[in-house]
């Protein structure tokens, strides 16, 4: 109870969730808490066994799946809890097999520039829908959104086809245009198959979508006076954009920067089929590349690797639940 | 009050016939200079596909430069500018895409007939054949210092005097007029290789072609190399037929199969590759008329129905449950106990499957120890179907109830209080009311949320591609197809599988699509419905 007493930013509601408990007779209590505690605490032993267990396969120096145990065994010094981490990370012989340090910088590079292009688009789009009045806008608004129920994993035979032929071009060009030869085409095979560049024009492209629904229908709240207001004093469109509707908007960008980003960083599918040789994969593609080998031998550096890689996004997500949570219903208000 | 006049006109001050206020004349400077280069750009791209034989690429750069010039020169378009970069990049990768897949649904694209018509031909045309009457030579290989290699040709005419050429990969072949008696150990930049380096590249020059277009030449023993080379199929517009130049056979072009089959002859004899054509609903025909495909089919739709309902029911309802549980004033350190239970959602899906598959793995997993100590019984995850099917439901409720729980706690909180209030006053018990009251209160709420859910867990391939990839295998069918494939990894395994047969895997997933868009709009109805409800609340 003290700790509830003492922070006076409780809402009503808490205050009234107080309420049964001081009515409720000490054995209610006692047998309501009790089986209610059981449940919570089944349920928190499910949600966490996956956890301990990674982290102890994490540090138990034995590498493969085999030796597991729920809890770290064989473990007597620092030296040995670091064992799967430092093979991962530093032995040389094990980045030649597992270039665990490329596949991070990968993720890093195709999150942030997915990231930032989405929103850039998303931003542009998003606004004209819900500030400009044009023929064709709810057709376009409509047809966004009925997009979505593409199952997309399939149009992968066209993504794919379209990567390979962007990355013959490099070739095809100064063959059959001669005199185009004086510029170094090979810039294309950046966004062709096997590339980094070629799976985030496939993000950005693919996520448009939705968040320019989230991000309209945050701005569709932001009063049409401020437009009005800034026109009035002879600013341009985008000057009204960019100096007025664009701080005002933060908080959505937030949201849909953070969704942008775990989403890209944790995408399998695309940019397994898109990335060909292990020194382009990023690390959800590295990552299952410990589990598809025999017997599991890798598991110890899986288990640290996804430690490594998965923290930050766990972390980023339990800061911003609450945040998230708040956006998106805010953006769902007026969708 | 006059913006919604404005609107309803289709006149707001906003569409004004071009961007209100002016721009700057640096800043046309870089929108047309931009353009320029874009343009140059995309029709070098257009032209290079065109000359690729490759249409459909042309099109859809030809539409996206299309557009992106209309939109910059209309002035009354302006608004568009805004949405250009997104549309555009989605028009290349998502709708062109969709397109794409429904024609290809119609056509026999996979293997054997990846190609069109015109890349076959050209394809075809490019191989070669020595014909009998070809000059034969004696041959010395030489090679330059980026590694390419090049042949010494010598024999004799008619009156015994040398002919000589040299060979080069790639280069056209030259008469050497006046040769010396022997091959020189330095020609052109190439060297004369020992007879040991020969050995060593001795595949590599077996398979080499010297020399380029209409003269060229190949390798035929350790002792004789062939000039020249004829190609082998001549493709005939006015009969639409290849000819076979080395056995003289014709092949017809039978465009409703997309294959070359030989005069007299049947498709089992066509020329390998055939090309894509269309083939209107024979994908479909074929799924209904072959018991071979339409078993596994069926029996994969009832599982991933069955699939998609008890996961998104179960995780439903353990999420509410323990929803209910930590809502409730007995339960200490309830938002800790809540970032515990939600962390599951927070996890990289990859990395939980993952580990889910080491726990259950079934000789060494410590989950299925564990049952083996306690029970004596070691499950068969991923052998026995209805074993492997209960992992794929176990490790969706890990992932997904989760978000269940934090989407039910937000719909609990919103469900007035005075309706509990009214409920006890007429003396109903708690088990009464959440029936009646809870129940259906949070349903109207999460119900579009659940639908989602619903055809989110229906295409759920990740799941199932890295937990069981659809194991264990089902015995006696045409495909590969397992007992917890669904309906999408199925179709996956079709089109980048052994035999890819993107034709059929399309037809799938066009009729994928028309369920799902048939939910959708169903959700949509059901979003509206509610909105009209809820503002009777």
């Amino acid at each position: 109870m003290s700790s509830r007493t003492r922070t006076n930013t409780r809402t009503r509601t808490e205050e009234e969730r107080d309420q049964p408990s001081m009515i409720a007779s000490p054995r209610e209590r006692l047998f309501g808490t009790t089986w209610r505690m059981i449940l919570v605490l089944l349920a928190t032993g499910f949600a966490l066994l996956p956890v301990v267990f990674v982290v102890s396969s994490a540090i138990n120096p034995e590498g493969t799946l085999t030796t597991q145990t729920l809890l770290p065994s064989g473990v007597e010094n620092l030296s040995d809890m670091t064992v799967n981490f430092r093979k991962l990370m530093f032995d040389a012989e094990s980045l030649e097999v597992f270039p665990f340090w490329n596949w991070v910088i990968n993720s890093v590079i195709v999150s942030v520039t997915s990231t930032a292009l989405i929103l850039l688009s998303t931003i542009l789009s998003a606004y004209a829908f819900s500030r400009f009045r044009f023929y064709g806008r709810k057709t376009l608004l409509l047809g966004v959104m009925l997009l979505q129920a593409f199952p997309n994993l399939l149009a992968m035979v066209a993504i794919f086809l379209i990567l390979l032929e962007i990355g013959r071009l490099s070739t095809a060009i100064p063959q059959v245009l001669p005199f185009l030869s004086f510029i170094d085409w090979s810039f294309l095979n950046m966004f062709g198959l096997n590339a980094l560049g070629g799976l985030i024009l496939v993000y950005v492209a693919g996520s448009a979508g939705l968040n320019t629904w989230l991000m309209k229908g945050f701005l569709d709240t932001i009063p049409r006076e401020i437009d009005e207001s800034a026109k009035v004093d002879g600013a341009t469109a985008w000057q009204t954009f960019w100096m007025l509707i664009f701080p005002l908007a933060r908080p959505m960008i937030v949201v849909i920067g953070v969704i942008a980003f775990i989403a890209t960083f944790n995408d399998f599918v695309l940019a397994r089929i898109i990335l060909r040789d292990k020194e382009n994969w990023t690390v959800m593609v590295g990552l299952y590349s410990f589990i598809n080998v025999q017997f599991n031998k890798d598991w110890g550096m899986f288990a640290a690797g996804a430690l490594v890689a998965g923290t930050p996004i766990v972390i980023l997500y339990l800061l911003l639940q609450d945040q998230l949570a708040r956006g998106l219903t805010t953006g769902a208000v007026k969708g | 009050m006059t913006t919604r006049i404005d609107a309803t006109l289709g006149q707001s001050l906003d569409s004004s016939p071009s961007e209100p206020g002016s721009t700057s004349v640096f800043g046309l400077l870089v929108r047309y200079l931009g353009l320029a280069a874009f343009n140059a750009l995309a029709l070098t791209f257009i032209y290079a596909f065109l000359r690729d034989d490759n249409l459909n690429l042309a099109a859809v750069f030809f539409i996206i430069t299309l557009l992106a010039n209309i939109v910059i020169f209309v002035p009354r378009l302006w608004p568009l500018r805004w949405i250009a970069p997104g549309l555009l990049l989605a028009i290349l990768f998502v709708i062109y895409p969709i397109v794409y897949t429904v024609v290809t649904g119609f056509s026999n694209y996979g293997d054997g007939h990846m190609l069109t018509k015109g890349q076959t031909i050209s394809l075809l045309g490019r191989q070669q054949f020595i014909p009998e009457d070809a000059q034969t030579y004696s041959w010395s290989v030489y090679q330059n210092s980026a590694g390419n290699f090049a042949l010494w040709l010598s024999t004799t005419d008619a009156t015994d005097g040398p002919v000589v050429a040299f060979a080069p990969v790639g280069a056209a072949i030259v008469e050497v007029t006046t040769p010396p008696a022997e091959p020189p150990t330095e020609y052109a930049g190439y060297r004369l290789l020992t007879r040991a380096e020969q050995t060593r590249s001795l595949s590599a020059l077996q398979s080499a072609i010297f020399g380029v277009d209409n003269d060229t030449a190949a390798i035929l023993s350790s002792r004789q190399a062939a000039r020249p080379l004829l190609q082998r199929y001549v493709y005939d517009e006015a009969t639409n037929s290849l000819l076979d130049q080395e056995t003289n056979t014709r092949y017809i072009a039978d465009d409703a199969q997309g294959l070359f089959i030989p005069e007299g002859g049947t498709a089992e004899n066509a020329l390998v590759p055939g090309y894509r054509v269309n083939i209107g609903l024979a994908n479909f025909q074929q799924l209904f008329a072959n018991p071979a495909l339409l078993t596994p089919l069926l029996d994969i739709s009832v599982w991933t129905v069955i699939y998609a309902i008890l996961a998104v029911v179960i995780s439903f309802a353990f999420g509410l449950l323990m929803a209910i549980v930590l809502d409730s004033p007995f339960i200490p350190f309830a938002k800790f106990w809540r970032s515990l239970i939600f962390i599951p959602y927070a996890i990289p899906a990859v990395i939980s499957i993952l580990i889910w598959g080491g726990l259950l793995n079934q000789t060494v997993g410590i989950v299925t120890n564990a049952i083996a100590d306690l029970t004596g019984y070691r499950i068969p995850w991923f052998a026995d179907p209805w074993a492997a099917k209960i992992a794929v439901l176990l490790v969706d409720l890990w992932i997904g109830y989760p978000y269940m729980m934090l989407v039910c706690s937000g719909a609990l909180k919103a469900i007035p209080s005075e309706m509990y209030e009214a409920a006890a006053v007429d003396g109903a018990k708690p088990w009464h009311s959440f029936w009646k009251i809870t129940l259906p209160m949070l349903l109207i709420s999460v119900g579009p949320l659940l639908i989602a859910s619903f055809t989110f867990t229906f295409n759920n391939y990740l799941l199932i591609e890295l937990l069981t990839k659809g194991n264990p295998p089902m015995p006696g069918i045409a495909t590969t197809a397992g007992y917890t494939d669904i309906l999408i990894s199925y179709t996956y395994n079709l089109a980048f599988g052994a035999n890819a047969d993107f034709g059929y895997a399309s037809a799938i997933t066009l009729m994928i699509f028309v369920v799902m868009v048939v939910i959708a709009l169903f959700n949509y109805r059901f979003v509206a419905r509610w909105e009209r409800i809820s503002e009777n609340v």
